[in-house]
């Protein structure tokens, strides 16, 4: 099953995210790395790594981020990986949480879990 | 122009002079992103200090590449995987190597500048550290190819990243967290090309 990681500058930010995206998928591996290492708002690489190992079960991981240092610090711990299986996803952290949350619960493989996290991009609010 | 054991005294003395701006840093921060920059980048680099002393006997290319690796995971914001993402490189263009000469800093500070272009995704003219970057390493090839003494060369350089940062004051922020203020970051210096420019001043007086 395919495991997500979220990140964000905010701790609570990524904790609420896993949260919200849990209530739909409570097997599905949903791992925050928010915050800098002492909690305090920022990005910590080693809080991502470890979370990619947290969340890594069978079918590698997706990481999501939020802004700014979320996104940088996420795209250097992938590349840092180098493995195909474990990427940065470019998608709302949000809508793309619960969908792809919703779509690794399904039982859906990493490919149409990453074409479900393209098509959070059309959640229009209203 | 320098040695390695030179680029670690260049290195402590950036992480002390960053120090002594961190109000500074983080003051041009408050209005245009979280007010975090010198408090970040000074936790950076005082953790790069801490290691300098490891680094003893190894090669440029490492001690740049410790740099940035340290930077990465110990700044927080956004200036941690832009600066650590070009220390990386640019200890990547210096690997194996004891010495630097000018040619070796030029083609170095091409890839500096290059590895944050990429990071950030950013061009000229946004309002970013790039913008004090792209004008110095230009002045620099510019008075290099004059034949200017490595020192002349540096202080070309310098005054062309004051300079950019003079003219960040003029530009909207279209990238990072100062877009999402847009106009109201007119006026103020953008931290970033502030921190670079500090950085590039200690490298001067060091190998003036």
């Amino acid at each position: 099953m395919v495991g997500f990681v979220f990140v964000s500058h905010s701790q609570k930010l990524a904790e609420g995210v896993a949260e919200l995206a849990s209530l739909m998928a409570p097997d599905v591996k949903l791992i925050p790395a928010g915050g800098a290492e002492d909690g305090r708002p920022g990005t910590s690489m080693e809080k991502i790594l470890a979370a990619v190992s947290e969340a890594d079960a069978s079918d590698g991981v997706l990481i999501l981020a939020d802004l700014g240092s979320s996104v940088m610090t996420a795209q250097m711990a992938a590349e840092m990986l180098e493995r195909d299986d474990v990427e940065l996803i470019d998608c709302p952290l949000v809508e793309g949480a619960v969908a792809g949350a919703a779509a690794a619960a399904g039982g859906l493989g990493r490919e149409a879990v990453k074409a479900a996290l393209e098509k959070s991009w059309l959640a229009r609010k209203c | 122009m320098t040695d390695s054991r030179k680029v670690m005294e260049i290195i402590e003395k950036i992480s002390y002079r960053i120090e002594e701006e961190k109000d500074y840093l983080t003051m041009l921060d408050q209005p245009i992103g979280d007010s975090d920059h010198g408090i970040n980048l000074a936790r950076g680099f005082g953790a790069v200090r801490e290691k300098l002393p490891t680094l003893a006997g190894k090669d440029i290319g490492t001690i740049l590449k410790t740099t940035g690796m340290t930077l990465v995971s110990t700044v927080g914001g956004a200036s941690g995987p832009l600066y650590g993402s070009a220390y990386m490189k640019a200890g990547m263009a210096m690997a194996g190597k004891q010495e630097m000469s000018l040619q070796d800093f030029l083609a170095m500070m091409k890839v500096f500048v290059e590895a944050v272009q990429q990071r950030g995704k950013a061009v000229a003219e946004e309002a970013t550290m790039l913008d004090a970057m792209i004008p110095s390493l230009a002045a620099m090839e510019e008075a290099a190819a004059q034949g200017e003494t490595p020192g002349a060369v540096l202080d070309a350089g310098v005054k062309a990243a004051w300079a950019g940062v003079e003219h960040t004051k003029d530009l909207v922020a279209t990238k990072g967290r100062a877009s999402y203020v847009g106009e109201r970051g007119l006026g103020h210096p953008d931290p970033g090309a502030t921190s670079y420019s500090y950085m590039l001043e200690v490298v001067r007086d060091s190998c003036a």
